[in-house]
């Protein structure tokens, strides 16, 4: 049997669905659409119970793409039964889609979720007078305590087992005989749940016009007659309204207030703070520092910066070979690490063993095996998986927001600024997000109800220059700053930074305007209570991350490693390079390998870029190090380190990269503005495989191509102009002045499709829809509307 | 006295009379519970000016300028 959990976002659906099924939790996706659904098991029945957890909706009209996705569910799938959840705390708008959940002939069961809150406020609900009215069984639970589960379940079992009519509870008002009309002439053509379409078509949902012409016409002719005193001939306010006096007339007079008194819940007195009008933004700027602070800094509290630099414990005699000392350098060496170094130096302190254990275990075979298995597989593992602790610590600061109910606010004190782009308030969170690392951004994207911001904002937050672009931005900058002896490190960092923001920004406003048009989405958000993060939950959601991390580090990384490694170590001749070093297995002659090869040839391609062909021999490196970091960002510094090595004839390798940078800035002469177009191509291209794995797994079908070609013209363009203005400054007259005809372009053709759709001779209704059914496409909601 | 959401200043409060909006933005008001006769509160306005939250049927709501122009209030006194 299949039991689907459906409910308004925050009724604690998925709170729930953890308390029936356990950890047999997994997550799946819908064809089409990129929403969560989870499945589980429930096995305290007769029978094995399959539980269906629908994503949070409002109704079951065709607004979000989840609504969309949950009335397919619940009319072409048709679950055994429907447990609607229903926040006990919010009863009213609760109960208007268990209105609409009526209305199929699927049974149904409500459960009373947070009844021990309503309780603790001193209200009381009388379950069995609802059930009396409605006909519909009736639960209070609470799912966080465990209360009232195995009664839900019982009741639900029982209610599938003996089946439902569906209710009309309309029957007794205006429009009672219209729908009975539709109803009795759909049921004529052999439709299942006749009374669901048939109200669904007297309120003129865009899914069920063109279907049914008999049913249609009667509609047609109702409407053009309907007067109703309050609400003219306006039939939606009219159900709309009938669907709320229904809930106050059954089920709000069961429902016992305390008598208040007129005081500030803390959740009013929180907010009061938080979204103040004068602190609400720089409280919010504060929150957002401890955040990326506690995850990302290397001087926790600015102590060492404050004493003035504390001692590494190099310089303090401790000997660096022993295994306690280096495990204490985990968590101090020269100032003490924010928690989330921290995690991340101790998970490399661990792989770091391994690394070892795997030499020695290799030491014996041909070289080749060890350096395929150290260098190929371990290698590219390692740096990938040496991110995950830093990307769950910023996960799990961001869980915390989002449970505790003030992600919601941030979205409302921001909204302002981001429909400036075309976007909404809500954008925000996955962006900021992206300073960390693209992936967990990428999926934080699924919070956002419109498809195309949902696309505009997947496309732009590599921009936001991740952590591990980082060391490519502090290696280059001292590279300039020590061979050229001009500026400053730090401000052409922030610089670079500062120039990501900026490419996402105007490439926000050109998809909006181009390919990704259409109106602002708009901003009805409900803001939730505060409510404190609950432990289980968090740990829950951090899991659910890690396991899609870690699959993805196993599969498409571990594959995109092993092929680069082979390239870079054998030469088109099959010949193995790499050499026994003083410090193990060195690669100093990887410009004789297939990626050198390669490299050579796609070197003339950089040369508007500023390090293309202009560089003579050496000049492919760059190329090179460009197409090693698409595996992970940090190949770019480290095959700087190897090539540099190859072309020096020694090892060089220093922490921070720069020594590599001088290596290679003396031997291919590549000027200032080269190597600026350098890092800004490689902040702004395809970002590494496992940020390409995730975005192709959040974006729609067919959206994952074009998305790449987008981040490479990105790139090119923007490293080009800045290669160009930075080496010759008059030509910023000419790249001002084709920005300018573009945009004048794209004007004049926006307006002219206006013009054209608003003569009706471009179909432009066309692609409204389009957006309202991003479903599959196949399934009976969607035939009617196919282009 | 009859005005649009948008002009209401914090803490006033109104019944809805009726939802100029059209398509997909008046489903969704009706969805959130902002439909004829229901009773809101204005709360606040963000610190940028845009959006406002409300209160109505018990919980918040937040909506744009643009949005609450279309719903049409009685002033309760």
């Amino acid at each position: 049997m299949n039991f689907a959990l459906a409910g308004n976002p925050n009724s604690g659906k998925t709170t729930l669905f953890n308390a029936l099924t356990g950890s047999t939790a997994y997550v799946g996706n819908w064809p089409g659409v990129t929403v969560d659904k989870r499945e589980g098991v429930y096995k305290k029945l007769s029978e094995p119970i399959s539980i269906i957890d629908l994503p949070g909706i409002y109704s079951l009209s065709p607004y979000t793409p989840e609504e969309i996705v949950s009335r397919n569910y619940v009319l072409d799938e048709k679950p055994d039964c429907i447990i609607n959840v229903v926040d006990a705390t919010n009863l009213e708008r609760n109960l208007y889609l268990t209105t609409q959940l009526m209305e199929t002939s699927v049974p149904v069961v409500i459960a009373l979720n947070m009844i021990d809150e309503v309780e603790s406020a001193g209200d009381s609900i009388n379950a069995a007078s609802i059930e009396k009215r409605t006909g519909v069984p009736v639960v209070p639970i609470s799912a966080l305590r465990n209360r009232g589960i195995s009664e839900l379940m019982k009741r639900a079992y029982e209610a599938a087992k003996t089946g439902r009519e569906a209710t009309n509870i309309f029957s007794d008002t205006a429009i009672g005989g219209v729908i009975n009309e539709v109803k009795d002439a759909l049921i004529a053509e052999n439709v299942s749940d006749p009374l669901f379409h048939a109200v669904k078509l007297v309120e003129k949902d865009e899914l069920e016009t063109g279907k049914w012409a008999a049913a249609e016409k009667i509609v047609e002719t109702f409407r053009e007659k309907f007067q109703d005193k309050n609400f003219g001939n306006d039939c939606e306010a009219f159900i709309a309204d009938a669907r709320y006096k229904y809930i106050s007339q059954n089920f709000s007079l069961s429902y016992t207030k305390k008598p208040k008194t007129e005081k500030l819940t803390k959740s009013d007195k929180a907010d009061r703070v938080l979204t103040h009008r004068i602190f609400g933004i720089p409280i919010f700027l504060a929150i957002m520092f401890v955040i990326f602070h506690l995850t990302f800094s290397e001087d926790l509290l600015f102590i060492s910066a404050m004493a003035g630099g504390l001692p590494k414990l190099k310089d303090s005699g401790f000997n660096m070979d022993n295994a306690g000392v280096t495990l204490l350098a985990c968590f101090y060496d020269g100032a003490v690490f924010s928690p989330g170094v921290i995690l991340t130096n101790l998970l490399n302190w661990v792989l770091e063993w391994i690394n070892v254990l795997a030499e020695l275990c290799c030491a014996s075979g041909p070289l080749w095996v060890g350096s395929f298995v150290v260098d190929g597989i371990l290698g590219g593992l390692l740096a990938v998986l040496g991110f995950l602790p830093q990307i769950l610590t910023l996960f799990l600061f961001f869980s915390i927001l989002e449970d505790s109910g003030y992600m919601a606010r941030v979205a409302f004190l921001l909204d302002r600024i981001f429909r400036k782009f075309g976007l909404s308030g809500k954008a925000f969170m996955p962006m900021i997000m992206g300073f960390g690392c693209s992936i967990p951004a990428m999926i934080n994207t699924r919070t956002l109800a419109d498809e195309k911001e949902r696309v505009s904002t997947v496309r732009v937050i590599p921009f936001f220059s991740c952590g591990a672009k980082l060391p490519i931005l502090t290696a280059i900058a001292g590279g300039i700053v020590s061979f050229f002896g001009v500026g400053n490190a730090d401000v052409i960092t922030y610089s670079m930074y500062l120039l990501g923001i900026v490419t996402a920004i105007v490439t926000v406003i050109l998809m909006h305007n181009t390919t990704m048009r259409g109106e602002i989405p708009p901003f009805i958000m409900e803001l939730p209570s505060y409510r404190m993060p609950r432990f289980m939950s968090l740990m829950i959601h951090l899991w659910d991350k890690t396991k899609h991390f870690v699959k993805k580090a196993f599969t498409i990384i571990l594959a995109s490693t092993v092929l680069i490694w082979f390239l870079s170590s054998f030469s088109p001749s099959w010949q193995f390079l790499l050499e026994e070093g003083e410090e193990g297995l060195v690669n100093l002659r990887m410009n004789e390998s297939i990626l050198g090869s390669i490299g050579m040839i796609v070197q003339p391609l950089f040369t508007p870029l500023g390090f293309g062909s202009q560089l003579g021999a050496f000049g492919w490196v760059f190329a090179v190090a460009a197409i090693t970091g698409l595996v992970a960002k940090e190949n770019v510094i480290a095959t700087f380190g190897t090539l540099a090595a190859a072309i020096a004839g020694t090892l060089v390798a220093t922490e921070d990269g720069v020594l590599e940078t001088v290596t290679m800035i003396s031997a291919t002469g590549i000027t200032i503005p080269g190597l600026i177009a350098f890092i800004v191509f490689n902040m702004t291209t395809i970002p590494c495989f496992a940020a390409c794995a995730t975005a192709k797994g959040e974006l729609k079908k067919g959206t994952f191509k074009w998305t790449v070609l987008f981040w490479v013209v990105t790139s090119y363009l923007v490293g080009t102009v800045v290669y160009l203005v930075g080496s010759w400054w008059w030509t910023l007259f000419i790249v001002a002045a084709l920005i300018a005809a573009a945009a004048v372009g794209i004007i004049l053709f926006n307006r002219r499709r206006d013009r054209l759709a608003a003569q009706g001779i471009l179909p432009k209704k066309r692609e409204r829809k389009k957006k309202v059914h991003n479903c599959c496409g196949d399934c009976s909601a969607c035939k009617g509307h196919k282009d | 006295m009859e005005k649009t959401l948008k002009e209401f200043v914090p803490s006033e409060k109104g019944t809805v009379r009726g939802i100029t909006a059209e398509g997909r933005i008046r489903r969704r008001l009706f969805d959130m519970g902002v439909t004829p006769g229901a009773e809101i509160v204005m709360k606040k306005v963000a610190p940028l000016g845009d959006p406002i939250e409300v209160t109505l049927r018990g919980y918040e709501l937040s909506l744009r300028k643009s949005e609450a122009e279309c719903i049409l209030m009685e002033v309760e006194k």
